[in-house]
This record gives C-alpha cells, structure tokens and sequence, in this order.
C-alpha cells in the first residue's frame, strides 16, 4: 500500500476551540484519486475541508501532505506545498477579470505561468474567449470554472473543492463533475466535498461518509453507491445511519 | 467665473492625494483611518526637515517656485512618513488585528493616534505656522477669465502623474491585483496563496506616501501647520463617500466634486459656508445614489 497523498488523522476543529464540530475525523487520500466527502448539513463535510485549509484551528490530531506536516499551516502557506482549495461560495474574484483570477493563481507559480495557463485553458478552453470580462458577470457553470481554473494555475498536486455543484442546474453539475475527470487525468488528485451524492460517487473513487462530526462510514465509491445505509441517506430513503 | 474651475481642480488634486490613503485602508484593513490628516502633516513636516537640513531652499523649475530641493524633500518625507506609518501599525493595529478587534475599536484608535499624532507635532516642531520659503506667486492668464500660478499647473501635473502611477500599479503589476483581491476578498486572496500582511504593508506604504505628496503640496501652497491636515479630513472622507467608498477611482471622482463645490462655495462669497454647502452637495448625491457616484450597490 503506497503512503497517502493526504492524511488527516484524529482531527478535532470547529469554529469555537469550546464546540468542535469535528470529533476525531480520519480520512486518507491516494495519488491520482477522487474522493468524496459525504453527509447531511451541519455533519463536519465543510468544516473538514476548511480546517485543512487552514481556516480553522485544528485543536487535536494532525494534517500530513506526502508526509509533511501541514497541521496548522497558515492558509496563504498551503498552496506553496502545492495544495489548492476552491471554496463554495464566493470562489472568484468577482471583480477582477478573468485573465486577473488566472494570474493570480499563478503568484507561487511564476515560472510555470505560461505552460500553466495553457494547460488551464486545454481544460476549459471557453476562459479564453471570457479572459477579459470580469469574473462577477459570468454564469455559475462559468464562474466555477473559473475558480477551479484559478486553482489549478498553482500547479496543485491535491485540489480540494467544497461542493463544487452548489447552486447549479443539473445538467451545469454534470459538466462540472465530468470537467473534475478531466483534471484527474491530468494528474491533479481531488477531495471534494458534496451533497450531490450520487453524482459526486460516479466519477469517485472513495467516499467517506461524516454525521454529526464523526465518520460513519468509508469505502470506495462504487460499494457507498450500493450501501443501503447510505443510499437511505442520501440516495432516497429513510435511514438508520444518521441515529446511530 | 470660471477661475472656480481652476482653484477646484487644484483643490480637488489635494483631496484626492490623501482620500486615496483613506480608501484603501478602508477598503483593505476595513476601517476608516481618522489618523490620515496627520500622516499627511507628518509628511509636510518631515519634507520642511529636509529642506532645512539642506539649506538650498526650495529651488525653482521655470515658472514653478519650488524646484528639486522640495522635490528630493517630497521623496525623503514619503519615506519618513512611510517608515512611522508601519511602525504604529506594528505596534498598535496590527496587535488590535490579531485580537480580531472589532472594526469600531479600530477607529477609536486611530482617533487616538489622530490626537497624539497633532500633539506630538506641536511639541517638536511648535504650533506657529511655518513655510518652506517665501514667495510671490505670479499668476498668467491660461484662458479668457481664468488665472492661474504655475505652482497650480505642478500640482494638478503631480497628482495626474500620481493617479496614473496608481492605476497602473493597481492594473499592471502582481502587488496591485493582490491588493484588489485582498479588498474584495481577503480569505480567498490567502486561499490563494496571498500573504496579506504584505499587502496590508503595501496599503499603508501608498496611503502614506500619496498623503505625504499632498501634505508638501497643501502647505507649500499655504503654510505648515499641525492642524493642515485634520482640517483636510472632512473633505476627505467626503470625497471617499461621495465618490463610492468601495472604488479607488470613485474618490478621485468624489474629491473633484468636492474641490469644485468648495470653489464654487468661494466664488460666491460664501467662503464661510463652504464646508457646510459641501455637505449638502454630498448628501444631495447620496440620496440620489446611496452608494455613491461609483461605488457598488451593497
């Protein structure tokens, strides 16, 4: 078994040091990899993804990229170990154009910025046509690309995105989510989190599942999308899960 | 009647050199810095230490009564000024920062500063008016009915080179987009990878050295004073205002307004009246448009 790309081990955080949100999460995350965080709203799903990046303190456990450890790296140091994150909401610069977000990502990453930018826009070749317009008049489908753009001119290896389909239309999701197959075939590993389960689980290749702060279950994705206790969580039925 | 154009313009150009400061503290560290008039009287302060120092006077350039002795004096004083700048923010806002204090706490202190910084200047430097060197300003007729001193001309020329210098710092280069991204959204800006301290030293590198300009200017056109600059700070923040406080090029906009108004005010003999007929030329255009001229809607 190869050492994991991300390791977060016995992790507590939340936004007050006095109420944790977590309680002990674990998850791993190999090279080349997609894997989803799942749960209901208010389970930790957020909450995991932003104590990683360093938005919230970690009060136990720690955080290891490659085996390096990150715990309580400074947000604005992470991307320099080469790990990219794209919040849910307000994830571009809204008024800054295109071409400005694109270069932005690229601020640790001037000596690649050429290549980068070319690779960026092989994946989503319709920023070119938007480089001039600013980022806060584009469409949500356009605007997530431009976030996950942004991202990727770092040259991340481990993007980290919050519930890249909120918001969108269905069809938008899955665009999204076939856009996120694309970046993992470039080499890019992805921890995503989401609420679109089934969706999120199809280009996946591992889940875990958190509840109220802890982690109920995990597996690779196929296995959650057959599980009935997540199924009847977040595939359509009732669930014992959530009580447990 | 149209020399208010004139004396508006330069007024405005003054303005706007120190509302710039305003903006971007505001914009950027998200409070409003009462202390900007006395970093803009530190600055003329530091400029006349210079001058002194030297001895040459200020010099002339044509026309123009000051030459490249207050010039190299505009250069050492931003450096001063932007040197005394950081210092307090080390040693006061950026303790308050850490502590995440709340945004009035902010401007409390710098209330404070504001007080102290006035006193202080007194102290050294004495409360009687001081110039940088005597002269008599010979004005030229520019156009039919429209006088000015060709000091005027290197002000307004100054402040243009100024905003120009600004718009391409904050457009061209990497420091001036990360600053524009910190105003926007300061926890993307460090998702992103921007150290936002760097860009909070940049703020007050700028603010301090436009103000500095302006402080030279403001008394090389009138006199030294340790109140010159809290008198600038009701026009200033009117422009910021007026202008929409969310856009830097709003408060250039806004301190044009103001600077004509005010002109305007004096040419109609209501020079006593002017601070008041600026207000309600300001509040005028808030309940026209709350955001003001260019600023976004919340």
């Amino acid at each position: 078994m190869p050492d994991p790309m991300l390791a977060v081990h016995d992790v507590e955080a939340g936004y007050n040091p006095s109420l944790p949100i977590l309680h002990g999460v674990s998850l791993e995350v190999f090279e080349g990899e997609i894997v989803t965080v799942l749960g209901p709203n208010g389970a930790g799903k957020s909450t995991l993804i932003k104590a990683i990046a360093g938005l919230l303190k970690i009060s136990r456990g720690s955080v290891t990229i490659s085996g390096r450890d990150i715990t309580g790296l400074e947000t604005h140091e992470l991307i320099r170990e080469r790990v990219a994150y794209v919040p849910q909401t307000e994830n571009v610069f809204a008024r800054l154009s295109v071409e400005e977000n694109l270069a932005l990502g690229a601020l640790h990453n001037q000596d690649q910025f050429v290549e980068q930018r070319r690779r960026v826009l092989d994946l989503f070749p319709d920023l070119e046509r938007l480089g001039h317009l600013a980022a806060g008049k584009l469409s949500g489908g356009q605007r997530q690309m431009v976030a996950v753009g942004r991202a990727l001119m770092a040259d991340p290896v481990l993007l980290m995105l919050d519930e890249p389909s909120a918001g969108l239309s269905p069809k938008l999701a899955q665009v999204v989510f076939s856009q996120l197959i694309r970046v993992k075939e470039v080499g890019v590993t992805i921890l995503m989190v989401e609420q679109n389960a089934r969706a999120a689980l199809k280009i996946s290749d591992r889940g875990y599942v958190l509840a109220e702060g802890l982690q109920k279950v995990h597996g690779d994705a196929r296995s959650l999308l057959d599980n009935p206790e997540v199924g009847a969580l977040y595939l359509g039925a009732k669930s014992r899960l959530a009580r447990s | 009647m149209m020399q208010f154009v004139a004396d508006g313009i330069v007024s405005a150009a003054l303005i706007a050199l120190g509302a710039i400061g305003i903006s971007m503290t505001y914009n950027i560290l998200r409070f409003a810095n009462f202390a900007q008039g006395e970093i803009l009287t530190i600055g003329a302060y530091f400029a006349l230490l210079l001058v002194g120092v030297m001895g040459a006077g200020i010099g002339t350039l044509g026309p123009v009564a000051f030459g490249w002795p207050l010039l190299l004096s505009i250069l050492f004083a931003m450096v001063a000024t932007s040197i005394v700048v950081l210092v307090v923010d080390w040693l006061l806002f950026r303790p308050l920062r850490n502590r995440n204090a709340v945004r009035i706490t902010l401007i409390m202190a710098a209330f404070g500063l504001s007080l102290m910084g006035r006193n202080l200047v007194t102290l050294i430097a004495g409360g009687e008016p001081q110039y940088y060197a005597f002269f008599i300003p010979k004005a030229f007729e520019l156009l039919p009915g429209i006088k000015v001193v060709p000091d005027d001309i290197a002000i307004i020329a100054i402040a243009v080179i100024a905003f120009v210098a600004l718009f391409l710092f904050m457009t061209r280069t990497s420091m001036g987009r990360q600053m524009r991204a910190v105003s926007e959204n300061p926890t993307l800006a460090q998702i992103n990878g921007i150290d936002v301290r760097a860009v909070i030293r940049w703020t007050w590198i700028i603010g301090a050295s436009l103000a500095t300009v302006a402080g030279v200017l403001l008394a090389h056109n009138t006199q030294l004073r340790p109140e010159m600059g809290f008198d600038m700070l009701l026009p200033m923040f009117a422009a910021l205002i007026l202008g929409g406080a969310s856009n830097l090029y709003g408060t250039i906009l806004g301190a044009l307004v103001i600077g004509l108004t005010e002109a305007i005010a004096v040419s109609l003999g209501l020079a006593g009246y002017r601070a008041a007929i600026t207000f309600m030329v300001m509040l005028a255009v808030l309940l026209v448009r709350p955001q003001g001229l260019l600023g976004e809607k919340e």
